[in-house]
């Protein structure tokens, strides 16, 4: 018997090492580990053995078992190693082949822009205040210190409604007077953004209709030093820590001094290139203390209070971040320049 | 406003370099926008990457640099004929080192031609072989370099320049005669090479639309002393008085009126270096007495005019005339100098005689008693015009000149008698005559007297800066303020050349502003608002709006922004069986194009316009918008309501390699993504109401609603629109929503349900309906009838065919029954289905598919 067992495991283990793939390995084990299998036999038949052998060969049977199936779970372990490293190395892609399409949805441009805008302004403080697009004469020049045929006035070139007095605003800035009546006496600081328009041919460089995002704050004691703190922080946030900035005087009626702030180019880094039509500057925003007379009208008291005002335009930021060259892409609304945001 | 740097010079002293100039300009509030270098040379651009931080340019610079070797002040002793070309001559000349043969076509020298040696050397600009100049013969600004050549037969190897050939003026008709004192074989750019500056001039800085205006800020910020011109008059006539009176009928339109005479002129071109400054400040010369005005003008800023003195006499009937200044009378006209017969405003002022007008005031002259050829006696107007008025007047004419800019932006009364003793002067240095003695000066209405204090406390408040009242006086000084400091504030009166300055607080405002200008903005610290921080305010329709932009680029549309003026022929595509509708629109009084004249009513016709294009570059479009339609309401402003349109067209999927569902997109598919939206905006009650509206296919339309609140319509359009905007090749998708109504349906507090604990029973449910039973409803009784115990139905499947007969509709659902607090048993299920179908029967005659 114990010849026996020897021999059946020569065999099984010889066997066992010519076994190939999942079935094979499968058919042995029926063969020498199944019901049916000669070492099952063997281990039914200890009953029918003289008593005194039944503790030698059970054990030595149990022991061959035991090892049967270790070198089969070993074989298959490997096997199956093999089989997937087999398939692993069959089953190839060509990764360069294009992604499945997926439609993307984006937001316009200048939509992006004002968010970016607003975003660094809530940072600082400043709340989003909207106001009407068709406006009066008066919110949009008397109330903001521009008379009627004030020289000031040829800065815009206004669309007028055929109702007498009305028209579209050419600049944000009527807000700043709805937004003061509406406040005064508490402090204010807000972005005013939105559309406006202006009696202009449409070019690459000018628009009947643009974005424009005016900011205010007025409480007590606000300066033109904190002007020139507050916008640098805006520039430095939105265009870098390292942006060159300059404050230069400027002009408009509604606010005195007035400011307009600068950025060295970033295109060129100041030499001067076409982007900054070669002065090494690109115009970011205008700026100045809110005017007296404009305060008054605003309900607040120019004696106690004072303010700054600012506006940009964010189209014109989109056009120089992304070097765009004709601001009539903006409303043409063509996927081919959409689609590249 | 173009400023050449030697004229500047004649006012203040500069040390800085020219760059240097523009930049301290630019900073204190004088943009300069470019240096246009007429000769002098160009300096170099530094580069950035010679340290950091350092500034490469800071104004564009334009020009051409003259080659002192190359260019020289040369002498034409002789103009000979070519032998072989009319239109050309030989000039003999002198560069002073030779002589040399040099051929030209200028026409300004053949006056002289075959006269032998001149008596006086005509003096010109020489340039020698290998001289950069621009091409005289090419349009715009072309560089060359002057080669050797035979033309005609004649060897030339260098030029005799035309104003454009040195960048001077476009003018390359003659070549340049300089003045006869011009020093032979000196370099040109020595003798002549010059900067300009061109300056912007802001509507505040009127005053400085002017050489000597400019000289005064620099003046101002370099600490400099200001050279005033002198008023000196070399008087050599008999008094003025009894030749002219002067009555003035408007003093608040015309508060002075100063008129000087100067008879016996000689008219005739100006010397060269009179009409070479007018040439770099852009204005045309035309003869002495006109360039002497002219320049007068630029120098200082008054506008002059000048009258033919004899041909007032003459409509006088030789007695001393009056001028006069009035309205028009009803119906009056004038024909101008530029011979056009002008109706008059009743506001425009005028200058006129007891014959009548002579000009429209501080705009334009007379054609009758414009000054000629033949001009002996000059009357010289100087005069102060209210420029609001100006302004009408001009915007009424529809013209305008350099006088009427300055005029129309205000000119310091103080100026009209500086400007007429400066202009005598000219003429006479220019023309030679005698000037009569003393001037009418007839100044009903002077500026008033005002003064205003400025405190260091103001400058503190203002500008967030500690200046002492040393040097607040100091700073108001260099501006010629006439300053009186006391302890602890500073009494400053403008000067009589500004109109600028306000009262009161407007009045520290204005001295706020240019303390900082000339203190220098970048040397005013950056300090952060010390200021109680504002109360909050919640913005509920700017974050929903934001949010529905945020679900709508999540579900792969694509935002578009268009023009928000349009006209109504445009927006009736979308409505093209009905034919323009008369419908109230704000409309634009001045529109700038004929297909812009309206504020839009429709966002929808914007939106298909914007599909239109793209549809010749794309298959598929899948795009939104939100903005605002103007309606107009009777009152004084229109409405402005938000609206969202959504168009959707092509096939579902893009082309791929791995196959795409290519089937065009549906009214469904538009409805997938307005149920997403208003899902994703927790819109509760929403329904679909089968409704027809004109621009939409009528079986396929719905109006969109939340309760009792209607968000909009969606739908396919009709084919009469889709036609229209060429979109035919697949249906056309558009939902149009009133923003307001869906971001007041907007629910941002909804309740969240716990995540069940227990096992969900699925199962299947097709009932058969008539065609006409809306689906909606079927779901609707579902739910109804299930109650909680139904969570979820879902349509998986829809049916038409011969096995459950025409005109009925198969709808298979897929139920999930669900209980929070226990498993579901399969009898709890059963009876609740049995209910199900029982109520659709009764309610529907739905019949349960076998």
């Amino acid at each position: 018997m114990q010849d026996r067992l020897v021999r059946l495991e020569g065999q099984a283990i010889s066997e066992l090492e010519g076994v190939e793939g999942e079935a094979g390995l499968q058919q042995w084990k029926v063969k020498y580990l199944g019901r049916s299998s000669e070492l099952a036999e063997i281990l039914d038949g200890l009953r029918k053995l003289p008593k005194d052998e039944r503790p030698a060969v059970g054990k030595q049977a149990n022991q061959l078992k035991a090892r049967l199936e270790g070198a089969f779970a070993a074989r298959e372990q490997t096997s199956r190693a093999a089989s997937l490293e087999y398939s692993l190395q069959e089953d190839r892609l060509d990764v360069t082949l294009p992604g499945r399409t997926l439609v993307r949805g984006r937001l316009h441009p200048s939509t992006s822009t004002l968010r970016l805008i607003a975003d660094i302004w809530a940072e600082m403080g400043f709340q989003v205040y909207r106001s009407r697009d068709v406006e009066t004469d008066d919110y949009n020049f008397g109330l903001l210190n521009i008379p009627a045929h004030h020289p000031a006035r040829d800065q815009w070139d206004t669309f007028y409604t055929k109702q007498e007095g009305v028209l579209l605003r050419t600049h944000t800035s009527p807000g700043q007077i709805r937004v003061m009546r509406e406040r005064a006496p508490e402090p204010i600081r807000v972005i005013l953004p939105g559309m406006c328009y202006r009696y202009e041919q449409i070019t690459a460089r000018s628009e009947i209709q643009f974005n424009q995002v005016e900011g205010l704050a007025v409480g007590r004691n606000i300066t033109f030093a904190d002007l020139k703190g507050t916008l640098n922080a805006f520039a430095r946030r939105l265009y870098g820590e390292d942006v060159k900035t300059r404050l230069r005087a400027g002009h408009f009626p509604f606010t005195e001094p007035s400011a307009e702030m600068d950025i060295e180019c970033f295109v060129c880094g100041g030499i001067g290139c076409a982007v900054c039509k070669g002065t090494g500057w690109l115009e970011i925003l205008g700026s100045g203390m809110v005017h007296p007379t404009v305060l008054e009208n605003g309900g607040y008291d120019p004696s106690v209070f004072s303010g700054f005002a600012f506006g940009m335009g964010p189209e014109r930021i989109t056009m120089n971040l992304h070097r765009i060259d004709d601001i009539r892409y903006f409303w043409s609304n063509d996927m081919r320049f959409l689609e590249q945001f | 406003m173009k400023v050449p740097i030697s004229w500047l010079k004649e006012f203040v002293e500069i040390d800085w370099p020219v760059e240097g100039l523009a930049d301290r300009l630019t900073l204190a509030g004088l943009e300069v926008e470019e240096i246009q270098f007429v000769g002098l040379p160009i300096p170099e651009v530094h580069s950035t990457a010679a340290g950091a931080g350092q500034h490469g340019r800071s104004v564009r610079v334009s020009g051409l640099a003259w080659d002192p070797e190359k260019i020289v002040i040369g002498a034409v002793l002789e103009v000979m004929p070519h032998p072989d070309a009319d239109r050309l001559v030989l000039c003999r000349l002198d560069d002073g080192r030779e002589e040399h043969v040099v051929l030209t076509g200028a026409p300004n020298l053949f006056d002289y031609k075959g006269k032998g040696p001149l008596g006086t050397p005509l003096k010109v600009a020489y340039a020698r072989e290998g001289a950069l100049l621009y091409d005289g013969h090419e349009a715009g600004w072309k560089r060359m370099t002057l080669k050797r050549a035979k033309i005609r037969g004649v060897e030339s190897y260098s030029m005799a320049c035309s104003e454009k050939e040195l960048g001077i003026s476009e003018d390359q008709e003659g070549v340049i005669i300089l003045d006869g004192d011009a020093p032979v074989g000196t370099a040109l750019s020595e003798y002549m090479g010059d900067a300009v500056l061109d300056v912007v001039i802001t509507p505040n800085n009127a005053r400085n639309a002017n050489i000597l205006g400019v000289a005064r800020e620099v003046a101002a910020l370099t600490g400099r002393p200001i050279k005033e011109p002198s008023y000196e008059v070399p008087w050599t006539g008999g008094p003025i008085d009894r030749r002219l009176q002067i009555r003035i009928g408007e003093p608040e339109l015309n508060p002075r009126f100063v008129a000087g005479l100067i008879e016996g002129v000689k008219l005739g071109p100006s010397p060269y270096w009179l009409q070479y400054r007018l040439r770099l400040v852009g204005m045309r010369p035309i003869n002495n007495i006109v360039d002497a005005t002219n320049y007068v003008m630029l120098e200082i800023g008054e506008p002059l005019h000048a009258f033919d003195f004899d041909s007032l006499v003459g409509r006088a009937g030789g007695k001393a005339p009056t001028i006069l200044t009035r309205l028009p009378e009803p119906g009056e006209r004038l024909t101008t100098l530029d011979g056009v017969d002008r109706s008059l405003d009743e506001f425009s002022v005028l200058v006129a005689d007891t014959a009548g007008a002579l000009s429209i005031a501080g705009v334009m002259g007379g054609a009758e008693t414009e000054v000629s050829e033949r001009s002996r006696s000059i009357l010289l107007e100087g005069a102060a015009w209210n420029y609001i008025n100006i302004r009408r007047t001009l915007a009424a004419q529809k013209f305008s000149s350099e006088a009427a800019y300055r005029f129309s932006r205000g000119v310091h009364p103080a100026m009209a008698e500086r400007g007429v003793r400066r202009g005598l002067a000219m003429m006479h240095r220019l023309a030679g005559g005698t000037i009569a003695r003393g001037l009418i000066d007839e100044y009903p209405m002077p500026p008033g007297e005002m003064s205003l204090e400025v405190k260091p406390a103001d400058v503190k408040r203002w500008l967030g800066i500690e200046l002492s009242v040393s040097e607040i006086a100091d700073i108001l000084r260099r501006l010629e303020f006439v300053v009186e400091a006391a302890d602890d504030y500073v009494r400053a009166t403008p000067p009589d050349h500004r109109l600028d300055i306000g009262q009161g607080i407007v009045g520290v405002a204005d001295l706020m502003e240019e303390l900082a200008r000339i203190y220098g903005y970048d040397r005013i610290p950056e300090t952060q608002i010390s200021d109680t921080i504002p109360p909050l305010y919640a913005n509920p329709s700017l974050e929903r709006e934001e949010r529905i932009r945020d679900l709508l680029v999540d579900l792969g549309l694509q935002e578009v922004v268009t023009y928000r003026l349009t006209a109504p022929e445009r927006e009736a595509r979308i409505l093209p069986q009905q034919g323009p509708v008369a419908e109230p629109y704000v409309w634009l009084a001045n529109p700038i194009a004929s297909d812009r004249v309206v504020l839009r009513r429709s966002l929808l016709a914007s939106v298909l316009e914007v599909a239109e294009r793209n549809a010749r570059i794309r298959d598929r479009i899948g795009i939104f918008e939100i903005g605002p339609v103007f309606l107009p309401t009777g009152g004084e402003l229109p409405d402005e309501l938000p609206r969202l349109v959504i168009v959707m067209s092509g096939p579902r999927q893009s082309k791929s390699w791995q196959g795409a569902d290519a089937t065009p997109m549906d009214f469904y598919d538009l409805k997938g993504v307005v149920d997403r939206l208003l899902h994703g905006l927790h819109v509760e009650g929403v329904g679909y109401v089968p409704s027809s509206e004109s621009a939409f296919h009528p079986g396929k339309c719905a109006q969109i609603t939340a309760g009792d609140r209607v968000l909009g319509v969606i739908g396919e359009l009709h084919p009469l629109v889709v036609r229209e905007y060429d979109l035919e090749a697949a249906p056309v998708l558009a939902a149009d929503l009133e923003l307001s109504v869906l971001s007041e349906a907007f629910q941002d507090r909804y309740p969240v349900a716990p995540v069940p604990s227990f096992p969900a029973v699925l199962e299947d449910l097709a009932v058969v309906v008539d065609e006409r039973v809306p689906a909606e409803e079927v779901q609707r009784l579902i739910l109804e009838t299930g109650g909680h115990l139904v969570e979820a139905v879902n349509l998986f499947d829809l049916y038409r065919g011969e096995q459950i007969g025409v005109g009925k509709k198969s709808l298979a659902y897929s139920l999930v029954y669900q209980a929070g607090d226990r498993t579901l048993t399969d009898d709890e299920v059963a009876d609740i289905r049995r209910k199900i179908i029982t109520r659709l029967n009764q309610a529907l005659g739905a019949e349960l598919r076998a």
